[in-house]
Order: structure tokens, then C-alpha cells, then sequence
């Protein structure tokens, strides 16, 4: 049986969480499809020369932009079953969107994977990353979602796969589209940033994170939060690292003012390296960081900012 | 208007849970349990849309042991007027739930749904959504505020990189963010007139659904331990190890 893979895209262009799915789809089967839903019509070709997919199910229609999963759910749960495998990204697309087509096809959804044992058996974290599970899942159709950060991304060339139509769009008379605010910014995205340098509730308050930015221009950093500097109302939400936040895997990662709540942890632990600075040497984030600085940041700050 | 808010009863958010020795699953023995800190957020607004005088009447369930009843009792100290524990063995999968929830709706036929958009045992964020399918009801996912207009309600949702805010026709389900509100405390006086409020019990096999398992659990273990590094004595040591040690700037 082929899997197929739900892309999440802007309507412009495939997002990296898609390309992470495509990566835990191989470990399950060698025939991939993914699945574009869309309004814009140039978008099944572009996702078409992604590598290791051999098909595009396309399905474009004004209706579409905003893929509202009243609409979509339907829509995959058709689609569905002529698979034994549904994926895709565990971020707020793919959180939102998969639970309503897996209870339309009455199966259990298997959430947030971070290892694929064979076509039944998954890992996933249980209690905040404080466990790993291993489930088996006995539905026929298994709809599931993808922790990006545990698969590394396949290319976004190198494949020409087909491109088929699936022309039933559904109609949604129950929710509609308001408005939507996306943060601007010229830094990268948390989640596909290769260098994030983080602040906590040291920080003392939302001005202070400049210091942070200085550094993060620097090196091309993006620049988040623990869930207690963004209670405290530093920063808003969308800076968030944690269990609650993003999941973040970055190639270094700078934890500034931050104790190292497990719920923090959870969401950077598996960065290649870890830098903590705190002025509190007993503070658990120095039981994972490779390196560590005790220090006032108000001091180590400005003077990193200088010699890097 | 009437609300319907489901909680769970899971394992204190404090405690920092361990696998049994065998590995077969958590190790749940003497450990404290309490409401799920998303499901208080639902009760929370629930209530604060009964202040207001939007709702009328609250009704708090949940499907799972006896042991449950203390976090019903919790949420009708918090507010809620009536309860329902929908007995069940430990841990049923958030499929059996949904559907579970989905026949407590059709008794009561309530204006609006509000749970927590997951709970902090599982991790599994999926109840609400598969209430909304099964039901063919809209959702609003992750909310971070809520506000009602006649049948319909606008919800600004917590989404990557920002807020999105859609319309819903009401009866709809809503799953709550952190960011919606912060719940209240109960108070002693509110703790004892919640024993003498209404608890009704049901028990899960009369409720006509499949409750069968579908998935198992093979293995919990711990997650890889991280090894701790070293300590650094000052920035010029720790920009020249991430440099030509850690080559990661």
C-alpha cells in the first residue's frame, strides 16, 4: 500500500515541516503521494519535483486558501482509503487538521511521532517529552503525525512526480475565515532557524531582549522564549520553546536567563549544541548544556555580542 | 446559553513521572493527580461566560475512573453546576472519548463545547477535533480568546508564527490555549456547597459506542539522557569552544 503525505504550504510555496513528513513516509513505504490542497494552481507542479514523492494529488479551489479542516477532513477521509498510511507535520496545521479526518474514518490517530519502529510501531513522547512510548497501532488506515524535528528533511528538488486532480472539494458552511497575524520579522522561523538564542524570566523584562537580538543579527539566530518569559509578558507567545511552544532541533542553542523547566527542556533538548548562561550554577539547564557560563547575562551579553 | 466543558484527571503537572521497572508503561503509583491545567482554562472561561451572563448553566465531564469524581468535584468548585463521570477503565483512548462526549451532547444538547486542547499525560491534542467530526460540528482550535455574538462565535486561535481568528457557527467545540485566560482558585466556602452540588454517574458500556482499543502500548522508557557538558569560565572560553571545538558558530 502507498502512503500519503499531507502537505502544509502558504498557497506560495511547500513548508519545510512537509519535507520532514516526506522523511518519516520512507521508513514506512517506498510509493509516496502527497496530498495539495490549495487555491493556487502552480503549486502542485512546483511540490511535484520534490524528492522521493512519485505523485501529486492535487486538489486547487478558491475555497481552499484557508484550509479549514470542516472542509479538508472530508476530503482527506475520501482520499484515505486507498492507503495504509496517512502523515502529516505535527504543527498547528497538522495538530488541528488530522484528529477530525481520523474520527470521520474511525481509526486512532497516532500523535507526534519521533521514530518509526516498523509499519505498526511508532515512538512518540508521552508527558512532556518525560517518557518516549513505543504504541502499535492495529487500525487499518493509520492517520499520524510528525514531530519535523525527529526526521531530516528530504530535498525539495530532484523528483518529478505526477501530478493527478482530486475535484471533489467540499463545501463549509460551518466556519469561515477572519483575519490572520503573522509575526514580520527578518529573522528565521524557530523551527527552521539554524542557531536559537533564548531568553527567561533573567531576561526581567521585555526590553532586555535586545541584548538577545544584538546577537542573534549576529549569527543569523532566531530569537525565542521559555513559557516563563512569555507569561511574564516579555515577549509574546509565538516566541515560545517548550512542550507548549515549538519544538525546536537547531544546530546551537543559546539559553539566556533560563532555569531549564522540564516543560522547557522538552522543547530544545535534542539541539546539537546547548550554551546556557545563568547565574545560577545549581540551575538544572546546566545538566544538559554542553556548555555552560555562570554569569550575570547583563555582563556575558554585551560581551558576546562583541566577540563573535 | 448552555456549556458542556470536559475535563481530565491526569497526573499533577510537577511531578516528574518515570517508567515502571518492567517498562510497560508509567509509573502512576503514589503519584499526586489533579485537573488538566488546559482543561482548567476551559472551566475557567466557561464560568467567566456565566459571570457575564452569556451562559446559564455549566455542566463538567469526564469519562474515565470513580477516582475522577475528585476532579469533577474540583470543577464544580471552580463554578460548574453540574457534573457527569462517565465511568470507564483507566486511560481510554481519545477516540472512545470523543465518542463518549458525543452521546453526553446529544442528551444535553448544549450551545457550546470547551475543553482543553490536550491533556499532559498522553500529549495527544485529538479529543476536540474528533468530537467536532463525529458530531459534523466546526472547531476552533488552541484558542486564545473567545468571544460570543448571538450564534456565532469569533475565535483568535494560537497558530505557528501567529493568530488567526475564524467565525463559527454555534453549537461549536473549542479547545483551549494557554494564553486564554488564567483560572481561578477555588475557594474553601466554594469547595464545600461543590459536595452537595449534582453528580451523575453512567457507565460507558451502556452508552452504545465501540470502546475497543485500538492501539497498545509495546514499551515506556526514558527518553535518551543527555550527558552534562562543562563549565566555562568566561565568554572568551565559551566563544572559543563553540568556534574550534564545537565549530557551531
Amino acid at each position: 500500500m502507498s502512503i500519503l503525505v499531507i502537505a502544509e504550504h502558504d498557497n506560495t510555496s511547500i513548508r519545510p515541516s512537509t519535507l520532514n513528513t516526506i522523511a518519516a513516509a520512507k521508513l514506512l513505504g517506498d510509493d509516496i503521494h502527497l496530498f495539495v490542497a490549495t487555491n493556487n494552481s502552480e503549486l502542485p507542479n512546483s511540490a511535484s519535483t520534490i524528492e522521493s514523492i512519485s505523485k501529486v494529488i492535487s486538489s486547487v479551489d478558491d475555497t481552499l486558501e484557508h484550509q479549514l479542516p470542516e472542509a479538508l477532513a472530508p476530503m482527506i477521509k475520501e482520499v484515505a482509503t486507498s492507503y495504509s498510511h496517512v502523515l502529516a507535520p505535527a504543527t498547528t496545521f497538522g495538530k488541528n487538521l488530522m484528529p477530525r479526518a481520523s474520527a470521520l474514518l474511525d481509526s486512532q490517530q497516532i500523535s507526534d511521532i519521533s521514530g518509526v519502529i516498523d509499519q505498526d510501531t511508532f515512538k512518540r513522547p508521552i508527558y512532556a517529552g518525560s517518557c518516549i512510548a513505543t504504541v502499535k497501532s492495529n487500525d487499518s488506515i493509520k492517520l499520524i503525525t510528525v514531530r519535523a524535528t525527529a526526521f531530516d528533511p528530504v530535498q525539495l528538488s530532484g523528483g518529478s512526480a505526477a501530478v493527478e486532480s482530486f475535484d471533489s472539494v467540499v463545501s463549509n458552511d460551518k466556519s469561515e475565515f477572519v483575519s490572520e497575524e503573522i509575526a514580520k520579522s527578518d529573522r528565521p522561523e524557530l523551527t527552521a532557524a539554524d542557531v536559537i538564542i533564548s531568553g527567561g524570566r533573567g531576561m526581567q523584562s521585555g526590553d532586555n531582549f535586545h541584548l538577545l537580538e544584538t546577537i542573534a543579527d549576529k549569527l543569523g539566530a532566531a530569537v525565542g522564549a521559555s513559557r516563563a518569559a512569555v507569561d511574564a509578558g516579555f515577549v509574546p507567545n509565538d516566541y515560545q520553546v517548550g512542550q507548549t511552544g515549538k519544538i525546536v532541533a537547531p544546530n546551537l542553542y543559546i539559553a539566556v536567563g533560563i532555569s531549564g523547566a522540564i516543560q522547557h527542556l522538552a522543547g530544545m533538548k535534542d539541539s546539537k549544541v546547548i550554551v546556557a548562561i545563568n547565574k545560577d550554577e545549581d540551575a538544572p539547564i546546566f545538566q544538559v548544556s554542553d556548555y555552560g557560563l555562570v554569569a550575570d547575562l547583563f555582563n556575558a551579553l554585551p560581551e558576546l555580542a562583541d566577540k563573535i | 446559553m448552555k456549556i458542556l466543558v470536559p475535563i481530565k484527571r491526569v497526573v499533577d503537572y510537577n511531578v516528574k513521572v518515570r517508567p515502571l521497572s518492567d517498562n510497560s508503561n508509567v509509573d502512576l503509583n503514589n503519584v499526586k493527580m489533579a485537573v488538566n491545567p488546559f482543561c482548567e482554562i476551559a472551566v475557567e472561561e466557561a464560568v467567566r461566560l456565566k459571570e457575564s451572563g452569556t451562559a446559564t448553566e455549566i455542566i463538567a465531564v469526564t469519562v474515565g475512573t470513580p477516582a475522577s469524581q475528585e476532579q469533577l468535584r474540583t470543577a464544580l468548585a471552580l463554578g460548574c453546576d453540574r457534573a457527569i463521570l462517565i465511568e470507564s477503565e483507566e486511560n481510554p483512548e481519545p477516540l472512545v472519548i470523543a465518542k463518549a462526549l458525543a452521546k453526553i451532547f446529544e442528551e444535553e444538547n448544549p450551545d457550546l463545547i470547551i475543553l482543553g486542547k490536550q491533556a499532559i499525560d498522553g500529549d495527544n491534542n485529538q479529543t476536540g477535533q474528533m468530537l467536532s467530526a463525529i458530531l459534523d460540528l466546526p472547531q476552533a482550535t488552541f484558542a486564545s480568546k473567545l468571544v460570543i455574538e448571538g450564534q456565532t462565535a469569533n475565535v483568535t486561535r494560537e497558530i505557528d508564527g501567529g493568530l488567526q481568528t475564524i467565525k463559527v457557527n454555534l453549537p461549536a467545540i473549542v479547545t483551549t490555549d494557554l494564553r486564554l485566560n488564567e483560572p481561578r482558585y477555588a475557594s474553601l466556602p466554594n469547595i464545600m456547597k461543590a459536595k452537595k452540588k449534582e453528580l451523575a454517574t453512567k457507565n460507558i458500556n451502556d452508552l452504545g459506542i465501540d470502546t475497543s482499543a485500538r492501539t497498545e502500548i509495546i514499551s515506556v522508557e526514558l527518553p535518551p539522557q543527555r550527558e552534562a557538558g562543562i563549565k566555562v569560565e568566561s565568554v572568551d572560553e565559551l566563544v572559543d569552544k563553540l568556534k574550534n571545538e564545537a565549530k557551531a558558530i
